[in-house]
C-alpha cells in the first residue's frame, strides 16, 4: 500500500555552518540542524526517515521511540548534540523482517498504525533483554506507549509470540 | 455539466452548500442525502476521471497484480481490507496477491451510497458498499470468463475461476488474469453480473482475511499526512485563540521572523500562521509571536459553570426550547405519585488521535491540491474551494492513511484543511504547505464530544418495571446550522435513547432534548450519541433492577421480550453465557452487563471489574456482536477490542475541562488515556447472521461504559452519576 515515494525526498538544511555526526542504523549522517534540535525532527524533517512518529512532543506517548545503544528512548526529547558517538536505531533499521515485526504481522496488530513504530521499538528492546516476558514485564515495558486504537491485546500477544519464536530459534 | 468551466478562473460555486444539500437528513450519525444527488454540482471543475476497463474499484496490471481501490479512508477500522475482500470474493482473485489503494476525491465515482457525498462515517463503509463491491467483483470476473470463452471457443457456463486462474475443465485449458487481460480489457462489464450464493463464499467470512496494510504499518513505510515531504514544501503552524470564538485583534511578528528557518508569517481567519522549513523552526517562530486577541464573542465560562447552566435548563429554572425525541402515552397524570430520579453528566471529550490534525495543501491559479487523510473528501473539496474562491472540482484530493480519526477528520466545516488552503493561497504557485497542528493545538482546538446532561424520571409499576419514563437531555448540537440538518431534532444528540427498544416496553415515554449554544466546537466522537445515551439507558435499568431485586439480565430479558427486540436478546444471552453470568468470582470482583445498538449493530458487553485504590480495574470483557453478514471476522474482533479500549479510556479518565473558557488539558500528561497496563482482555463472539452487513467501527465503543458502571453498582451499591470514573 502507500509508502513514501523516492521522488519526494528533498535535501534542504537550515545551514548554520555546524554539523553533527549521527550514527543511525549503522550509517553515519552529517546533519546541519541546530544542535539543540531533538533527534525526532532531524530524523523526520532533515533525513526524511518518517517511520518514527510525532505524537506528543513531551515523552508521554512513545510514538517517537528509537533505540539509543539498544535502549528504548523518546527521540522527541533528545537534542542531537548529545548523540554523537551513540548508536541510534530506528524502525527502518530493523530491516522489515525482525521477529517482532513478523509477530506483528501474524497477529494483525496495527489498526491506524501511527503508534506502531514506537510500539515495535519498545517491544524489540523488551524481548532483546527479556526472552520470556511476563504480563507484568510487558505492562512495565509497554505502558509508556499509547495506542488510541486500543490494539493492546494484540501487542501483548505478538510480544509473547515473538519472544517465544526468538527463544525457539536461539 | 459544462466541462468548459474547469479551466475558468476562480469563481463562486454555482450553488450554495445549503442548496446542494437540500434534502439532507441524518440517521444515526450518518449523513443521508435524499433524492437530490449533489454529485454533478460538486464535480464542476473536475477533470474527467480516468477509469480503467474494470471500473473505479478494480485495477489489474499487465503482470496480473490486482489492486482494489477503497472508496473509504482507512484510519484503523479495516474497511479498506474488507471492501477489497468483497470484490476479491466475487471476482475469484488470488487474495494473497491483492493490494489496496485509497481512492482520491471523486464524488461521481466514490460517493457513499448512504450519504450522497464521498465520505466515511456512521460505521457505513461495509454496509453501504456491500452490494456495490460484490457487483464490481462479479463484473470483472464475468469479463475474464467471457474473454476466455471467446479465446477458447468454449461456453461461458463451463468456465470456472479460482485464485485468479480461469479454467475450462472440459478441454483442460487454463489462463491467468494476466494472460487474459488484453482480451478482457476490451469487454464491457455486464450491467447485472451474477452474484455468488453467499453459501459458496471461500474468502468473505473467513480468517483468511488479514489486513492489507499491516506490513507497511510494521516497517514505518505506511504514509500519513505527517510524513509528506514534497519538493519546496514549507511547514506551517497556526497560533489560535486560547478561547473558542476569539479572533486576532493585532499581532507582532518581528521576533518570529528572526527565528532561523522561519520564512513568513501571515494572518488567516482563524489565527496567525508561521511558515518555516520544518516543524521545529515553525514552532519556535510561533513561540516568538505576540498576539492580542479579541475575546468579546468568546466562551468565558468554565465547563463546571456550563454544566451548572445545563442543570438549570433541565430543572426548568432556565427557560429553553424542548424538542421531543420519543413520545408515547403521555397524559396529564402519567408522572403523578412517587418517581425515581436519575442524573448523569458527561464531559467534553477530545478525540486525541495519535496523529494530530494536519493537511498538505498547494494552491495555484484556478486549482488546488490537498494531500491528506480526508475523511469526507467531497466536503473538504467544497469547503476549501469556497475558502479560496474555487470550484469544488478544482480541488484535487489525494487521500492518505489517517493516524486515527474516531470522527475528528470527518468535519463538516473542514477546519484545519481550510487553514491549510488559506496559507497555501498566500504562498501561491502550487507551493506545497504542510499545516501541522501540534498535540497542544489538537487538544485545545478540538471538536469535542459535547458536554451533556441526562435527567431521567421513572415511575415504576407494582413489579418494579418502568411504567412511565421521562428523559431530558441537555447538549450542544454540532449539526444545527450545518447543511445536514433538516427539521428541528438533531438525532445525533439523543440517538440510542431515541429508538431504544426498552421504550417499546414502557407505556409512557416523554423524551425531550434542549440545545444550549456555545462557541466551544463539538463533533461526532466514535459512536456519537451512544457515548452518553448507552450509559443513561443501561445504568438506569440496572438501578431499577436492583431496586426491584431482579437480576439485571432477567430484568432486561423481560423488557426486551416485551419489546420484541430479538437481536438484542440474542446478543445479550450470548455475552452472558460466554461470560459465565451468575457464576461466582474472587473477592472484590464483580460483573456488569450492558447491551446497546448503534448504527444498526447490536453489541453486548460483560465486564469483570474491581475497584483498586479508588480506580476501577477492568480485567476481562466478553463482547457479543450482531452485525449481519460478517466480512472479516478478525477485523470485527479487532474493532470490538479497540472499541472497548476507546470507550473504557473515556469512561475511566477522559475529560476536557474549561477554566475561564480556556481548555485545561494540553497533552497526554493531563488528558489521561488508557494504557497497556489498564487494558482488559476482550473476548469477542460474533452471532451468525445472513442479514445485510452493518458496521463495527463504532458500535463496540459505548457499551463498556455502562457495563463498568453496572459492575461497580453490583460491588458497592454505588451508582454512577458523573463521568469519568477517575477525576483526579
Amino acid at each position: 500500500m502507500t509508502s513514501l515515494r523516492k521522488s519526494e525526498r528533498r535535501d534542504w538544511t537550515q545551514g548554520r555552518g555546524m554539523t553533527t555526526k549521527l550514527n543511525i542504523n549503522g550509517k553515519l549522517h552529517a546533519v546541519s540542524a541546530d544542535p539543540a534540535t531533538p533527534l525526532l525532527w532531524v530524523l523526520r524533517d532533515e533525513l526524511l526517515m518518517t517511520g518514527t512518529k510525532y505524537g506528543c512532543g513531551i515523552a508521554q506517548c512513545g510514538a517517537c521511540t528509537v533505540h539509543l545503544n539498544g535502549q528504548p528512548v523518546r527521540s522527541c526529547q533528545l537534542p542531537i548534540s548529545a548523540l554523537e558517538g551513540a548508536k541510534i536505531t530506528t524502525i527502518e533499521g530493523l530491516g522489515g523482517a525482525h521477529p517482532v515485526q513478523e509477530a506483528w504481522v501474524r497477529h494483525d496488530v496495527p489498526q491506524c498504525g501511527y503508534c506502531q513504530s514506537g510500539q515495535i521499538m519498545a517491544a524489540v528492546a523488551l524481548v532483546t533483554s527479556n526472552p520470556a516476558p511476563t504480563d507484568g514485564d510487558i505492562d512495565q515495558a509497554m505502558s509508556g506507549n499509547i495506542c488510541r486504537c486500543g490494539a493492546y491485546q494484540r501487542i501483548r500477544a505478538a510480544i509473547k509470540d515473538a519472544a517465544g519464536a526468538k527463544t525457539h530459534a536461539a | 455539466m459544462p466541462s468548459g468551466a474547469r479551466k475558468s478562473s476562480p469563481i463562486s460555486p454555482p450553488v450554495s452548500r445549503r442548496e446542494v444539500f437540500i434534502g439532507a437528513t441524518t440517521v444515526g450519525g450518518a449523513l443521508l442525502v435524499g433524492a437530490c444527488s449533489p454529485a454533478d454540482a460538486l464535480s464542476i471543475g473536475a477533470a474527467a476521471p480516468d477509469v480503467g476497463a474494470f471500473g473505479p474499484f478494480v485495477r489489474i496490471d499487465p503482470d496480473g497484480a490486482v489492486t482494489m481501490i477503497s472508496k473509504h479512508i482507512e484510519f484503523g477500522q479495516g474497511s479498506a481490507t474488507g471492501l477489497a475482500a468483497i470484490i476479491a470474493e466475487e471476482m475469484d482473485a488470488d487474495w494473497e496477491k491483492v493490494s489496496v489503494e485509497l481512492a482520491p476525491g471523486n464524488v461521481k465515482l466514490y460517493a457513499n451510497t448512504l450519504m450522497g457525498v464521498q465520505g466515511t462515517g456512521g460505521s457505513t463503509a461495509i454496509n453501504e458498499a456491500w452490494d456495490q463491491m460484490r457487483k464490481a467483483g462479479a463484473g470483472a470476473r464475468a469479463m475474464f470468463v467471457e474473454a476466455a470463452a471467446q479465446t477458447w471457443g468454449a461456453p461461458a457456463a463451463d468456465i470456472t475461476v479460482a485464485d485468479g486462474v480461469v479454467r475450462h475443465p472440459a478441454s483442460n485449458r487454463s489462463a491467468t488474469f494476466a494472460e487474459l487481460l488484453p482480451a478482457a480489457s476490451k469487454l464491457k462489464p455486464p450491467a447485472t453480473p451474477t452474484l455468488k450464493d453467499p453459501k459458496t463464499f471461500t474468502l468473505v467470512g473467513t480468517d483468511r482475511i488479514q489486513r492489507k496494510d499491516t506490513r507497511s504499518k510494521t516497517t514505518g513505510a505506511a504514509r500519513y499526512t505527517q510524513d509528506v515531504n514534497l519538493p519546496g514544501m514549507l511547514t506551517a503552524v497556526v497560533a489560535h485563540s486560547p478561547r473558542f470564538g476569539g479572533v486576532v485583534k493585532s499581532f507582532n511578528a518581528t521576533e518570529a521572523k528572526k527565528v532561523p528557518g522561519v520564512v513568513d508569517v501571515v494572518q488567516i481567519p482563524t489565527g496567525v500562521a508561521v511558515l518555516a522549513k520544518g516543524l521545529y523552526a515553525a514552532r519556535k517562530g510561533r513561540d516568538a509571536l505576540t498576539i492580542d486577541w479579541d475575546d468579546s464573542k468568546a466562551e468565558h465560562r468554565s465547563s463546571d459553570a456550563m454544566l451548572a447552566d445545563y442543570r438549570k435548563i433541565a430543572g426548568g429554572e432556565t427557560k429553553a426550547e424542548w424538542i421531543p425525541f420519543e413520545t408515547a402515552g403521555v397524559s396529564a397524570g402519567a408522572f403523578e405519585g412517587e418517581t425515581l430520579k436519575f442524573s448523569y453528566d458527561f464531559p467534553y471529550l477530545a478525540h486525541a488521535t495519535m496523529e494530530p490534525m494536519n493537511a498538505v495543501a498547494a494552491v495555484g491559479s484556478g486549482k488546488a491540491k490537498l494531500t491528506f487523510a480526508s475523511q469526507i473528501p467531497t466536503l473538504d473539496q467544497l469547503n476549501t474551494g469556497l475558502a479560496v474562491g474555487m470550484l469544488p472540482g478544482a480541488v484535487e484530493v489525494e487521500t492518505l492513511y489517517a493516524g486515527g480519526s474516531f470522527g475528528r477528520r470527518g468535519n463538516p466545516t473542514s477546519d484545519y484543511a481550510i487553514e491549510a488552503v488559506h496559507i497555501a493561497k498566500h504562498v501561491g504557485g502550487m507551493t506545497p504547505v504542510k499545516l501541522v497542528w501540534t498535540r497542544e493545538d489538537d487538544m485545545t482546538m478540538g471538536r469535542y464530544r459535547p458536554l451533556a446532561l441526562h435527567a431521567i424520571e421513572v415511575k415504576v409499576d407494582d413489579h418494579g418495571y418502568p411504567a412511565a419514563w421521562r428523559h431530558k437531555v441537555v447538549i450542544q448540537s454540532f449539526m444545527m446550522g450545518t447543511p445536514f440538518m433538516t427539521g428541528k431534532l438533531d438525532s445525533t444528540t439523543v440517538e440510542g435513547a431515541k429508538g431504544s427498544p426498552y421504550f417499546k416496553a414502557i407505556p409512557v415515554v416523554d423524551g425531550q432534548v434542549a440545545i444550549p449554544s456555545s462557541p466551544v466546537t463539538t463533533l461526532w466522537w466514535r459512536s456519537v450519541g451512544a457515548t452518553h445515551t448507552a450509559l443513561a439507558m443501561e445504568h438506569t435499568l440496572d438501578q431499577l433492577a436492583r431496586r426491584a431485586k431482579i437480576d439485571p439480565l432477567e430484568y432486561r430479558r423481560t423488557l426486551l421480550k416485551k419489546a420484541g427486540a430479538s437481536r438484542h436478546l440474542a446478543v445479550l444471552d450470548l455475552a452472558a453465557e460466554k461470560a459465565g453470568w451468575g457464576s461466582p468470582l474472587e473477592d472484590g470482583w464483580t460483573r456488569g452487563l450492558a447491551v446497546h445498538e448503534s448504527f444498526g449493530t447490536v453489541v453486548a458487553n460483560v465486564a469483570e471489574v474491581k475497584v483498586v485504590d479508588g480506580e476501577p480495574k477492568v480485567r476481562r470483557v466478553v463482547a457479543a456482536v450482531d452485525c449481519g453478514v460478517v466480512v472479516a471476522p478478525d477485523q470485527v474482533r479487532a474493532q470490538m477490542e479497540g472499541g472497548v479500549c476507546y470507550g473504557l479510556s473515556s469512561a475511566l479518565y477522559g475529560r476536557i475541562t474549561l477554566k475561564d473558557g480556556v481548555v485545561e488539558q494540553k497533552n497526554f500528561d493531563t488528558y489521561r488515556v488508557l494504557r497497556m497496563n489498564e487494558a482488559p482482555r476482550v473476548e469477542t463472539h460474533i452471532l451468525a447472521s445472513g442479514a445485510h452487513p452493518t458496521g463495527c467501527g463504532e458500535p463496540g465503543t459505548p457499551v463498556i461504559i455502562p457495563a463498568v458502571a453496572n459492575a461497580i453498582l453490583a460491588a458497592s451499591g454505588q451508582a454512577t452519576s458523573s463521568l469519568p470514573f477517575v477525576k483526579a
